[in-house]
């Protein structure tokens, strides 16, 4: 009995990362570690960290999901542009809506994956710039401003409940929910399964394709969740929104140890990485340093994070290898 | 041809007391090789008897840990393949490495293309040397046909092409005529005659004894990676051969058992594939072990992966206690009490990366949820309890099932099938690469459970362990049902007869 089985190794070095980060600062301008500072980079983080755990499902089962700062996008311009529409549409009508549009997208992504076994990172790619396009078509390139958004749609993410925004509880109430989902449902036992040894998976009854499919659905619908919650967050919605944060994202990913080969992670270092790269980006204009290093660091994180997965995956390749020359 | 064999000089190649050791498993021990200039030497033995482990050694892949090999009298050392190729050894695989996306030029000749003065490609005399090539083997298609529009036999062919462009001396051939039409094996045999007029050596490895009595001068013989003897192929005949592949001391003990067999579980009728199989049916009764032995190829765990939903049969029934059950997908078969444990637990058996309770309770996770919720403290009694009849020592349940040898991963991924628990269970090779102790193991456990009244279906192509274990055999070639042998014809001869046709090709021995 190791005590390793019993504190995630990776996490733990994270969290030690960021609190080193954290500390760095501090030294610098200790007003950053104030508590309410620190919850406003959460709150700030709190799009990227649901996001992320979305992704985390996706590459959990050997796929990518390109499309989702697209999806956020384009779900954000629909329903504002509904609420311009419909002002008295009540807020969880329009959240639902954003959901349920979020989700068809992602399912999209996953029929074109399993039924059609097209790459993931092909569909994806191309549904990003479809989305991106559908955007334009239906807004004519417009924006929708704040003042055009009823003020109950825009209070929303901003409502304060015990101290903390309504974003940042729906990003903890999205950790809680990954949590039990990876632990102790079928659907998240699957998705390790899945991408840990597809062959496994299928000789043990489990449909790989279906699983790759509910992790883009499960992506898809985060994605429309968190559109809403952008688009009313910062009271604009508008074609390029979040541009570019699918990368963001998936960096997230990998700096939480999620392996891009699929089948290894967890909620606990989804969620790290994504603070992580929030905490960077909080920080570095605090202590006067240009956001241009922003881009280094994040970068940086990304190669020591592959880097010290790979180094920790090693030892298990080679026993893979001695058994496979026994075999041949 | 007789003549030329008995004027056999010295050997061009030969191989001397040659050990190759893996983890656990003597591969070759102290074996002997002899290649003729001229000759085709035949290499014979069952599965596992080192013919590969020959090959590979012999083109520089593995290392020998003992023993000498000699070329043209000379000690010399294969190091990589690079090393086999400059000594003029070269393979021509079961599966032949070539490029598909590439042509035939490029082929024949990558990694050692004509260049030009400025060090570029000379793709005009490329093309010219190719042809050359192309012509001397009499194949039929162009230099610049692009290898992904040629079948098998012109691949092979092309393989031949790149054999012959780097000066062989010894061209090893593993089961070449293996996915070949009548016709095409034809061809190749032309070819060879060829190859031997131009005083190549060649080493053919071939289960097929009409093939061998055909076109082989010499034959070598091994059997668990020993070597047992050689000769000229004139000097012997078919029974004797088989003989000393088979014929061994019984080293190994079964479980003696009295099976107790009950009412047919399970019965297929009229199975076939559009390419695997054809025209199989069986029944299967509770508490039986049925072996199925044949040749690689033979289409044994092709089959197996139909009934159990993984590719589709195009016609066939399955009933399971006399009712017809439809088995579309694996999810269906474990639903109707069959379990398959594959045969590369590596690639199709346990989830490397999920700790050993989670891989026993993978198939069974709907017995340990609760309303959509899977109760841990159930999973790890059910992942106990199983983990604990197949003695699985040493292992925490909560470790990576990666950290665990390949014997424990073995019982890892019985243990999560005995968990679902099945009525058939089908076992594709259950002891292949794991050591003595770990297989007694596993036969006395089958034995257990058969007499628990489980039926079994046990892929081997071990003799011995087909023989030890089975009530009754099916023995399958080309994709059909060969023999069916229970009782007293259960002897070594008559599985390896059925399974290379050895009865319809008696006469051939004298062409």
């Amino acid at each position: 009995m190791t005590l390793s089985r019993f504190i995630p190794v990776r996490e733990t070095i994270l969290a030690a990362a960021i609190g080193v980060l954290l500390a760095v600062v501090a030294s610098r301008f200790a007003g950053f570690i104030a508590p309410s500072n620190l919850a406003n980079v959460f709150n700030d983080t709190a799009p990227l960290i649901i996001l992320a755990l979305g992704q985390m499902v996706v590459i959990l089962t050997r796929c990518i999901d390109l499309s989702v700062a697209a999806n956020l996008a384009l779900t954000g311009m629909a329903v504002a542009m509904i609420n311009v529409a419909m002002p008295g549409l009540p807020i969880p009508i329009i959240i639902a809506i954003a959901i349920s549009l979020g989700a068809v997208m992602g399912a999209i992504n996953g029929v074109l994956v399993w039924k059609l076994s097209i790459p993931p990172i092909v569909v994806t790619l191309g549904t990003m710039t479809i989305f991106r396009g559908i955007i334009f078509l239906i807004s004519d390139g417009k924006w929708v401003n704040s003042h055009e958004m009823s003020p109950a749609f825009t209070g929303v993410p901003r409502a304060e409940f015990l101290g903390l925004p309504v974003l940042s509880w729906v990003a903890i109430i999205t950790v809680v929910i990954f949590g039990i989902m990876m632990a102790r449902t079928q659907l998240g036992r699957s998705i390790f399964a899945v991408g840990g040894n597809p062959h496994a998976a299928v000789y043990t009854g489990i449909d790989v394709g279906k699983t790759q499919f509910l992790a883009f659905v499960i992506s898809g619908a985060l994605a429309g969740l968190t559109g809403y919650l952008w688009v009313a967050r910062y009271a604009v919605a508008y074609v390029d929104i979040a541009g570019g944060f699918e990368l963001e994202v998936v960096a997230a990913c990998v700096i939480g140890g999620i392996s891009i080969a699929g089948g290894i992670g967890s909620v606990g270092g989804a969620v790290l990485g994504a603070i992580f790269l929030g905490v960077v980006k909080n920080a570095l204009p605090v202590v006067n340093i240009s956001p241009f290093w922003q881009l280094a660091i994040s970068g940086s994180a990304i190669l020591i994070a592959v880097a010290f997965n790979a180094q920790s995956g090693r030892k298990k390749g080679r026993i893979i290898l001695k058994d496979a020359e026994v075999r041949s | 041809m007789t003549t030329r064999a008995a004027a056999a000089s010295a050997p061009v190649v030969s191989m001397d007391a040659i050990t190759k050791t893996f983890p656990g498993v003597k591969a070759l021990d102290q074996v002997t090789l002899n290649l003729y200039p001229g000759q085709v030497t035949a290499l014979v033995g069952e599965n596992g008897a080192g013919k590969s482990t020959t090959v590979k050694i012999l083109t520089g892949i593995y290392q020998p840990d003992g023993g000498t090999i000699r070329v043209a009298g000379e000690p010399i050392s294969l190091t990589t393949p690079n090393a086999a190729s400059d000594a003029g050894i070269t393979a021509i695989h079961q599966e032949t490495v070539l490029f598909d996306e590439l042509s035939v030029a490029e082929n024949i000749f990558i990694g050692h293309a004509p260049r030009t003065k400025w060090g570029l490609i000379d793709r005009a005399e490329m093309h010219r040397a190719a042809q050359g090539l192309l012509d001397e083997i009499g194949a039929p298609f162009a230099t610049s046909a692009v290898l992904r529009d040629l079948g098998i036999a012109s691949k092979h062919l092309v393989a031949i092409a790149r054999a012959l462009s780097v000066d062989a001396r010894v061209v090893i051939m593993d089961e070449p005529t293996a996915a070949l039409s009548h016709k095409e094996i034809e061809e190749l045999y032309e070819l060879v005659e060829t190859l031997k007029a131009q005083g190549k050596a060649i080493l053919f490895i071939s289960h097929k004894f009409d093939e061998i009595f055909r076109i082989a001068d010499r034959y070598t013989v091994f059997r668990d990676g020993a070597f047992v003897g050689e000769g000229l192929i004139e000097d012997i005949t078919e029974d004797t051969l088989v003989k000393m592949m088979v014929g061994r001391a019984v080293d190994q003990i079964f479980p003696t058992r009295e099976p107790h067999l009950g009412d047919d579980v399970m019965q297929v009728v009229g199975y076939a594939h559009p390419t695997e199989f054809a025209d199989i049916g069986f029944t299967l009764k509770r508490g039986e072990i049925l072996g199925f032995y044949g040749l690689v190829g033979a289409g044994r765990s092709e089959l197996m992966q139909a009934l159990f939903g993984i590719t589709k049969p195009s016609k066939g029934v399955t009933k399971i206690n006399g009712n017809i059950r439809v088995i579309r997908s694996p999810a269906d078969a474990v639903a109707n009490g069959i379990v398959y444990v594959p045969e590369d637990r590596g690639k199709q058996g346990a989830v490397i990366g999920l700790p050993i309770f989670q891989n026993i309770t993978l198939p069974s996770l709907q017995k340990t949820s609760r309303s959509g919720f899977l109760q841990l403290v159930e999973e790890f009694k059910l992942a106990r309890e199983y983990a604990e009849r197949l003695d699985l020592r040493g292992a925490a349940l909560d470790q990576d099932v990666g950290n665990l040898s390949g014997g424990n991963q073995q019982k890892v991924v019985i243990a999560k099938w005995l968990a679902t628990q099945p009525q058939v269970i089908i076992l594709d090779e259950p002891t292949k690469g794991i050591d003595i102790g770990s297989k007694a193991a596993v036969h006395d456990f089958m034995a257990e459970l058969a007499g628990q009244g489980l039926s079994i279906i046990m892929v081997s192509s071990e003799i011995p362990e087909v023989i030890g274990m089975s009530d009754r055999v099916i023995v399958m070639r080309d994709g059909r049902i060969a023999a069916e042998v229970a009782g007293d014809d259960l002897v070594p001869e008559t599985l390896v007869r059925h399974a290379a046709g050895i009865t319809a090709t008696a006469q051939m021995q004298g062409a």
